[in-house]
């Protein structure tokens, strides 16, 4: 072979792998990605049953309640709406009410969101940064939410790559 | 005193390192030995200073020093003296300290050890060094002080995050920082050889150790990490594909790649202008996952404070430093000479489809990691892309890769002969349907990938011994012949084995854990048994501990089998008081390359725990594999031909060939 002919081979060969790479990347994108919404815009989008999301929100004071083998329901709110959560399993060590909290289903027939993973991204005084953010969009956001930790800047949970708060399923 | 002192010697290390910075290029243009050889003086000096500050932090922390708001966030008097040590890099300030004191470090070793190399191209090097470390110096410096006190010094620290505080913090992050931070060495090289105009086959040769160096760390670094994130996290996750892990991924993929294109340079001097692209681009991301974790950009399990002012100077070290790299190289790569012709089917085509699958598969952890990012800014949506997304791109691209690892060592340089290397490998290829026909028989009816996984796995791994029994022609010639042959070969060669068999063990754990993984969730009061996987887990009670800094319930599970009692586990529940937060501690049994492990949820009102219960198949592979990949860099590394600073064979030649004149 000639060294043209070599370096087609090559460039055709690179250009076959990337064609692959890109069909794969842009099918995965359109399955297998999650948008995130909070209870006042799963009612504005009219999220049907079964469509997979993120729900984030604030856990309603005395909303949650625990049922028999692991089951537990709490409400999530987001100050103009809320929605009802089920969810089956241990919940993360920082799941508390009042607080921040996410998670990872999607509705069901009767309008109650079944989430298979409750993610806790948070310490004691942090807010999910989605949640964060949807609320200050929204107008809900209440200084003292932040207060604490906007006082002390550098007092967040710091991992040097390492891992912090896992998701829980 | 020690603050400000340590405060002090990281601003003489900026100093230093700006005249590390320029004296040396302007030397190299005058041609001027002296001022080139200013760079060794400086490095080295640099790096001591650099220590000094290290130190200085470390002993405010060790003597838990109050008034310095570093060590009042993240530390307690109570706290072990290991955690203690630990938490000088559980947090923003300190790692990035850690961070610019391995990138010292590493200038300083190749001041040290870098005699070999021609004096105008280390003078080079070390400069490029310097000019990373002044941009995160600078960064330190300004928006980062470790060394800050506070007016009115508190009597009580805020305690480390109770997550942190485990044997993990203390290997994971200087381990994979070795690593992030020791291809900033490659990256130097290449820079400099951009510089200069010049590269060639011993280029390659310099380069190689330093790369493999970096890489050993940062394999060991990313599975220690994983182990960490396993057994910390309490529900037996591995891998989340989550932003900072894929941070660390990235520059993993390009290193592997950087690792076999130099391969091909030194040895063919071929692909000269890929290899320095690469290594650019490996240290690249290498900055990229700084700037994802240090900035708080992401929001993620490893969700990192927000503030501005550090993101915005990252973003900025980022682009000068990516940008100016990629645009030195457009500029200069064409001047450098091409390299020698290759047949695609011969060594180097081999590794030439390995750069091109790593890298690909990189592109695709890259996209998938920035696309939400991106999304974001752009329209203000918020995604989120997860295990599913990776697991459809990531996976169809190692196949492939996978399938072709045990050619490549087979091929010969030049021209390959495909027939003949696939004709060696039938050993290998019959192994592998064999396991793959046992393991859909065991299970049949279950999954159908799996055993496929296995099949390519079981080819991995015998392809790896395949070469080396080809090697020393094992069965073919006496035994004693061929032992003497195996203590013969190169390290490098047994290196080349040991890495890929790791791929191979790895993938094996990372398959079976995934597919046969058995879980059991419930709540249990005393007494009540639980079983897994053929095992039955009886809870003899709940006792409350006090520990240093926490307080912790402590669950006593009876393990037995078939009536016989294998062991007992205490996994507990601990609570931080400092910082009112709970960590669960998670039990560990290990049985062969298994595990059951038990992780503790909520008590309710009437007694009962929530207890999860996990039996996980041959999980431990999944870390094995990672130390024998290790295992075989470092072999590699102590291979005579690499060892740095090795005298050359050819100077030996000419030096006696001048004492016999």
């Amino acid at each position: 072979m000639t060294r043209k002919q070599r370096r087609l081979t090559l460039i055709g060969c690179a250009l076959v792998v990337l064609a692959i790479a890109a069909g794969l990347v842009l099918n995965a994108l359109r399955d297998s990605i999650v948008f995130f919404s909070t209870p006042s815009m799963v009612a504005e989008k009219h999220l049907g049953p079964g469509k997979r999301f993120r729900l984030g929100g604030l856990v309603q004071p005395g909303s949650l309640q625990r049922g028999d083998n692991l089951a537990v329901t709490f409400t999530v709110a987001d100050g103009s709406a809320t929605l009802p959560v089920a969810y089956k399993g241990i919940l993360p060590d920082l799941f508390r009410e009042g607080q921040g909290v996410v998670a990872e289903g999607a509705l069901d027939a009767s309008g109650v969101f079944r989430a298979d993973t409750v993610l806790a991204k948070h310490d004691e005084n942090y807010m999910p940064k989605d949640v964060a953010d949807a609320l200050k969009k929204q107008g809900h956001w209440k200084d003292d939410y932040g207060a604490k930790s906007d006082n002390r800047p550098g007092a967040m949970p710091s991992a040097s790559a390492a891992p912090t708060q896992g998701a829980m399923r | 005193m020690i603050a400000e002192s340590g405060h002090y010697a990281l601003v003489l290390a900026l100093g230093l390192a700006l005249i590390q910075s320029i004296v040396p290029i302007v030397g190299a243009r005058w041609r001027d030995a002296a001022l080139m050889n200013v760079a060794r003086s400086t490095a080295l000096a640099q790096l001591l200073f650099v220590a000094a500050s290290f130190a200085a932090l470390v002993t405010l922390h060790v003597t838990s020093d109050f008034s310095v708001a570093n060590v009042y966030e993240n530390s307690h008097s109570l706290k072990p003296l290991l955690y203690k040590i630990t938490g000088v890099w559980g947090n923003h300030e300190g790692s990035m300290l850690l961070w610019v004191s391995i990138l010292a470090l590493f200038g300083g070793l190749v001041a040290a050890f870098g005699n070999n190399l021609p004096l105008s191209l280390r003078a080079h090097v070390l400069a490029v060094q310097a000019w990373v470390a002044s941009a995160f110096y600078l960064f330190i410096l300004i928006t980062s002080n470790p060394f800050l006190r506070i007016a009115n010094p508190p009597l009580e620290g805020r305690d480390l995050n109770p997550v942190l505080q485990d044997i993990g913090l203390a290997v994971h992050p200087p381990m994979l920082y070795l690593g992030y931070v020791g291809f900033s060495i490659s990256f130097s090289f290449a820079v400099a050889a951009l510089l200069e105009g010049r590269i060639d086959a011993a280029w390659a040769r310099w380069v190689r150790p330093w790369t493999l160096m970096a890489w050993i760390f940062l394999t060991l670094g990313i599975a220690m990490g994983s182990y960490w994130a396993y057994y910390e996290l309490g529900w037996g996750g591995w891998w989340f594909w989550d932003p900072v892990e894929n941070a660390s991924l990235m520059p993993w993929l390009a290193g592997t790649a950087l690792l076999h294109s130099a391969l091909v340079m030194e040895k063919r001097n071929a692909l000269k202008v890929w290899t320095v692209l690469l290594s650019i681009l490996t240290f690249s991301l290498s900055l990229l996952g700084t700037f994802l974790v240090r900035s708080g950009v992401l929001t993620s399990v490893h969700a990192f404070a927000t503030d501005p002012t550090r993101g915005v100077f990252i973003l900025l070290i980022l682009f000068v430093f990516i940008g100016g790299s990629l645009s030195l190289y457009a500029w200069r790569a064409p001047a450098l000479k091409q390299g020698g012709l290759f047949a695609p089917i011969s060594r180097e085509g081999a590794l030439v489809l390995n750069n091109l699958l790593l890298t690909t598969a990189c592109a695709t952890v890259f996209i998938g990691t920035l696309y939400p990012l991106a999304l974001e800014v752009l329209t203000g949506e918020k995604i989120s892309v997860g295990a599913p997304f990776f697991n459809f791109t990531f996976a169809p691209l190692f196949v492939p890769l996978l399938l072709a690892v045990p050619f490549g060592p087979l091929l010969a340089w030049k021209r390959g002969d495909l027939l003949g290397a696939a004709q060696r490998l039938m050993v290998a290829g019959i192994v592998a349907l064999v396991a793959m026909a046992l393991v859909l028989a065991w299970t049949y009816g279950g999954a159908t990938l799996a055993p496929l996984a296995i099949g390519l796995a079981a080819f991995v791994i015998m392809g790896a011994l395949c070469d080396l029994a080809e090697r020393i022609a094992l069965f073919r010639i006496p035994l004693s012949l061929s032992l003497r042959r195996a203590r013969g070969l190169p390290r490098a060669t047994w290196g080349t084995a040991f890495a890929h068999a790791g791929l191979g063990v790895a993938l094996i754990g990372i398959v079976c854990e995934t597919t046969w993984n058995s879980e059991y969730i419930g709540s249990m009061k005393p007494d009540d048994v639980a079983r897994v996987a053929g095992y039955q887990l009886r809870l003899d009670g709940l006792n409350p501990r006090q520990g240093p800094n926490f307080r912790e319930m402590v669950a006593q599970f009876t393990v037995t089998r078939d009536g016989d009692k294998i062991s007992v586990m205490t996994p507990s529940k601990r609570n931080f008081t400092t910082r009112g937060a709970s960590t669960t501690e998670a039990a560990l049994l290990t049985r062969g390359a298994s595990q059951l492990y038990i992780s503790l949820g909520d008590t309710s009102a009437d007694g009962a725990i929530a207890v999860r219960i996990y039996h996980k198949p041959l999980v431990l592979m999944i870390w094995w594999g990672p130390v024998l990949m290790a295992f075989g860099g470092l072999l590699s590394l102590s291979d005579r031909r690499l060892r740095v600073g090795a005298p050359k064979p050819a100077k030996a030649a000419a030096r006696a060939l001048q004492a016999a004149e």
